[in-house]
């Protein structure tokens, strides 16, 4: 902070969507953060487009309505967009920007940090290899989160992928580490935002918790600043003050929807269904903060979580988010209860590391793995019971169904309240797999079957 | 001195650079980032900066680097991992600053042993000396021409010291290369020589020549990836380049610490002294991003030219081409499909035309094969990335989404792929060719009966058929899946390829045989054929006694 007043700038030429563009202006680099102040004295914010010569454009988070090209004041801050970092963070309500909704003080820090982070260097990574426990059954059995992981949540629309989100955020633990969750919500309706607050009542009070609300109503261009400020949060508390931190950021579709807004703004040439080209890039700018570093204790679990327009896993969201996260968690319409994971469609690719003996359950991956070779052949079986009728099929063909019907009703069926632990998770699961006869299990070892196995054959 | 004019992302226009070229290192603003001319007009300059550049405003110094884009090339590449410029990422701390200055290879000393003696002629790209302990293979240190008028004795030197003076110029262990032009060689060689990957489906149905051309499009979690890594790990190149462009930071880490830890089973060594890993993940720079494909070839071709297979593989260049597209896109280029810039199709041929398996300037035989995955948005094959992709690669893998939903791995894809090089390659090996157009036949045919079976019910059709469906499971349980997981099965040597294929025929066949002479198809189906299909995870003498237990449990029919 230099002792000087900024030098503020008068001369604002055009103003166009979301864009100003000023003119006269000396050494302001790009991506600089600017203060803007109309006639009525509220102050704005924004960001450093484009600069050429002495025009700089100007992104403007809370929007131009009611901006006077005549009357605005424009003010650079000399550096891109850097916000407070530290623990003062944890237990707040602020709003996409990370101003305080609580009523609270301004957050300060000790330290500072720009939100758009620096790249991890890939040869310091530490490869993820323990899980998140979420409490809910689906994910801990078949689609574990690995701690410095990102996975999605991809849902249908209409599904409750927002209270499933918000269940994981309330019920996630490491097992006794420190534990933090920071929830970003872009474009949420006020009667989401309200959901989400309630489910996640405990966990604020316990100063577990910072949620930054970018609702539906509140500035569009803000919403690509919300998810950069929940990560730029959880590195710091992550890597210096050794937390694992869950970062859960819905809804993507709506921060993807802003981006193409400003795009066709600034006129860019659009690349698929009018996103920009640089789409990809820039949702790996986000995702990509997840991880774990060598030699330090603390993690970040990235959780997007996006409704696919018109159910279309190829929409370019979805599609880009799926090659950049670690895995998907999809909820269809077709499992017809809550909370709606088609355990076929989801992945972890990190689970392999991450569950097991020490972690889980020895025989984990060798469960999940029974698991959804028998649903996937118990499908099958529905399929072809389908054509040919019931009867038609063969005993084995019936217990995969009735393994799968199980599956649904002791499993997966939970209730969005409900924390499971892992024991009683495993124990479930046994049981399901326990509804087919026993020489079906050939990817059960000998030692976990006799254990654990509960069949009558 | 030049000053910056213009900044919009990556894009930076900069004017009073007199005398600059075309393509020529630009540094620019006081943290010196790297960018790269792309457009000059009188002394005005439009730069690709290759990092990210917040905060550099008009009026900043930009100063003519006096060469094209380079690469640090030498002894210490082997066993690295570097970014997309190819500084190394080893050591650099674990956040990556564009304002730090950039890091350089850790100094330390060489051991150099003279191969020429003084006052000899050294022909351009002949051996002059050797450096032992720079991985797995001696690194060659060779001639730029001319008379050795000094050379070094035997000796431990640091990197930057002069080890010789050949034609009046001195040949350090390190040297800088431009990376978009391609290293000069001396020919192409016509005879094709097959790469060995270890990957069943490969080397038997698809198979990549020596200097060849592959591409493995695949929508996401179709295993890309996977199959990438396990080609990287198993095939039996001299050096492999992993380039990890614009991919997963996860991942890349997974790769190296997996390379540092597997033995190579040819050397005995760990499997990292052989790689060069380039990573430059999806949040790093994305210009960086864009030369790494230019600078993991050119890594490849400094080790062909010491005489050595150098296979690189590029994982993806849809994400390459992507950057291709976002900057063309800033700097106001007209879009031509997609939004990709109109040289596109000529960009990507360029790329996989730097393959080929070439005598060297020195006189040796090397080569330089390229596998490159493609990312197509939305799994659609007819993308252009992809359909460029297609026209100018020898073999293509194309990864399934519905084979990989089945967890069938590798998902490579009997009716979509293709190999050009599959006639040259058995030119001499009668069997390889019988055996590969048998298989590829019960596949072809065991398709057709699938969708017959799909509207009629297997149980509608003649006996023959029916065998034709089991003879196509059997290959694809018994052959081409294969686990990257399981220790026995991840890599296949050749020889084992060929025992496990014509184990499973002769059993196809007998079946056959069988239901000619009357015995029912169900009675066949009901055998268990367990045995042959684990074969694959049994030790190799193994093969033949397992397709016996089945061939004479089948006997038991007639």
């Amino acid at each position: 902070m230099t002792a000087w007043a900024p030098v503020e700038h008068t001369s604002v030429g055009e103003l166009r969507g979301p864009l100003i563009v000023v003119q006269g202006v000396r050494n302001v680099g790009w991506d600089e953060y600017a203060t803007i102040v109309p006639e009525s004295g509220e102050r704005r914010h924004g960001l450093v487009l484009d600069v050429d010569r002495d025009l700089a454009v100007v992104q403007v988070l809370e929007g131009t309505g009611g901006l006077k090209a005549e009357s605005t004041r424009v003010a650079f801050t000399g550096s891109p967009l850097r916000i407070p970092v530290g623990a003062g963070w944890q237990g707040r309500v602020c709003n996409g920007r990370g101003r305080p909704l609580d009523s609270g003080p301004p957050i300060f820090g000790d330290d500072s940090a720009p939100v758009t982070g620096f790249p991890m260097n890939p040869t310091m990574r530490e490869p993820p290899a323990e899980p998140v426990i979420t409490g809910v059954s689906a994910i801990d059995a078949l689609t574990t989160l690995v701690r410095g992981q990102k996975i999605a949540i991809f849902a249908e629309s209409g599904l409750p992928h927002l209270e499933l989100a918000a269940q994981v955020a309330a019920q996630a633990h490491t097992g006794g580490a420190p534990f933090n969750v920071i929830f970003a919500a872009m474009g949420l309706t006020h009667a989401d935002a309200a959901m989400v607050r309630d489910t996640l009542e405990r966990r604020s009070s316990a100063a577990e918790l910072t949620l930054l609300l970018n609702l539906a109503d509140d500035p569009v261009i803000e919403r690509l600043l919300t998810p950069r400020i929940a990560l730029t949060v959880a590195e710091h508390l992550a890597f210096d003050l050794r937390r694992h931190v869950l970062v859960v950021l819905a809804d993507m579709t709506s921060y993807c929807e802003a981006l193409r807004e400003v795009s066709a703004a600034r006129g860019e040439i659009p690349a698929r269904r009018a996103y920009p080209g640089y789409l990809y890039s820039d949702l790996a700018s986000i995702y990509e903060r997840c991880g774990r570093i060598r030699g330090r204790p603390g993690s970040i679990t990235v959780l997007p979580v996006l409704s696919m327009p018109a159910g279309d896993i190829t929409h370019p969201v979805p599609d880009l988010t799926g090659y950049i996260t670690e895995g998907q968690i999809l909820l269809t319409r077709e499992v017809a209860t809550y909370p709606h994971i088609d355990p076929l469609s989801s992945l972890s690719r990190m689970m392999r590391a991450g569950v097991g003996a020490g972690r889980t359950q020895p025989e984990h991956l060798d469960l999940a793995a029974q698991i959804q070779a028998g649903l996937s052949r118990a499908r099958q079986a529905g399929e072809l019971a389908d054509l040919v009728g019931e009867s038609a099929l063969s005993a084995a063909d019936r217990s995969y169904l009735a393994m799968a019907q199980a599956f649904g009703t002791r499993l997966l069926a939970q209730r969005p309240d409900e924390a499971r632990t892992l024991r009683e998770t495993f124990e479930r699961a046994w049981q399901v797999v326990s509804t087919l006869p026993r020489r079906e299990l050939s990817m059960l070892s000998e030692e976990a079957l006799e254990a654990r196995y509960r069949g009558t054959s | 001195m030049g000053a910056v004019t213009r900044v919009n992302g990556p894009l930076v226009e900069v004017e009073d650079l007199a005398g600059a070229a075309m393509f020529e290192l630009v540094l620019l603003g006081p943290h010196k980032l790297p960018g790269e001319i792309v457009t000059l007009s009188g002394s005005r300059a439009t730069v690709q900066a290759y990092e990210y550049t917040g905060g550099l405003a008009p009026g900043d110094p930009a100063d003519r680097g006096g060469a094209p884009m380079s690469a640090l090339l030498g002894p210490h590449l082997l066993g690295g991992v570097y970014d997309g410029l190819l500084r190394p990422l080893t050591g650099a701390g674990p956040w990556l600053d564009p304002a730090a200055p950039p890091p350089t290879p850790a100094a330390r000393a060489w051991g150099f042993t003279p191969l020429v003696e003084q006052g000899r002629k050294a022909a351009r790209g002949t051996v002059i000396g050797r450096v032992d302990d720079a991985g797995s293979l001696p690194y060659l240190i060779l001639s730029p021409g001319g008379e050795v008028s000094a050379i070094r004795q035997a000796g431990r030197y640091p990197h930057e010291v002069a080890v010789a003076v050949v034609g009046g110029t001195e040949v350090r262990l390190t040297r800088r290369q431009p990376v978009r032009r391609a290293l000069p060689y001396a020919s192409r060689l016509e005879e094709t020589v097959p790469l060995t990957t270890g990957q069943r489906v490969v080397d038997l149905l698809l198979p990549v020549c020596l200097g060849g051309t592959a591409a493995v499009p695949g929508g996401f979690g179709t295993g890309k990836t996977v199959l990438l890594q396990q080609i990287a790990k198993w095939c039996d190149a001299d050096v492999v380049v992993y380039i990890g462009c614009g991919e997963r930071g996860n991942e890349m880490a997974d790769v190296v610490a997996e390379l540092a830890e597997l033995t190579d089973p040819r050397t005995g060594g760990r499997l990292s002294d052989r790689t060069v890993v380039i990573a430059n993940t999806s949040n790093m720079p994305m210009m960086a991003r864009e030369a790494s494909i230019y600078t993991g070839v050119t890594v490849a071709e400094h080790f062909r030219d010491m005489g050595y297979a150098a296979v690189v593989i590029a994982d993806s260049t849809s994400r390459w081409a992507e950057a291709r597209r976002e900057f063309a896109s800033r700097s106001g280029a007209l879009p031509a499909e997609e939004g990709y810039p109109a040289d596109l199709a000529s960009a990507l041929a360029a790329f996989y035309e730097r393959a080929g398996r070439v005598t060297t300037l020195g006189g040796a035989t090397g080569s330089v094969t390229i596998i490159g995955a493609v990312s197509p948005p939305g799994g659609d094959l007819t993308e252009p990335v992809t359909a460029h992709t297609e026209r100018f690669v020898r073999t293509l893998w194309a990864l399934d989404r519905d084979l990989a939903y089945a967890r069938h791995y590798p998902a490579v894809s009997w009716r979509e792929s293709f190999s050009r090089d599959t006639e040259a390659l058995t030119q001499g090996a009668p069997e390889d060719a019988a055996r590969r157009a048998r298989v590829g036949g019960l596949l072809a045919e065991a398709d057709r009966l699938t969708a017959l079976a799909e509207l009629v019910g297997a149980g509608a059709l003649p006996a023959r058929e029916r065998i034709g469906l089991l003879a196509g499971r059997l290959l694809r349980e018994g052959f081409l899946q294969q686990s990257a997981l399981s220790k026995q099965d991840a890599y296949c040597r050749p020889e084992r390829t060929a025992l496990i294929a014509d184990a499973l025929l002769a059993i196809v066949a007998r079946c056959q045989d069988l239901v000619e002479h009357g015995v029912s198809a169900a009675s066949v189906e009901d055998r268990d054929f367990s045995p042959i299909l684990r074969a694959k995870e049994a030790p190799g003498e193994e093969v033949v006694a397992r397709c016996d237990i089945v061939l004479n449990e089948l006997e038991t029919l007639r």
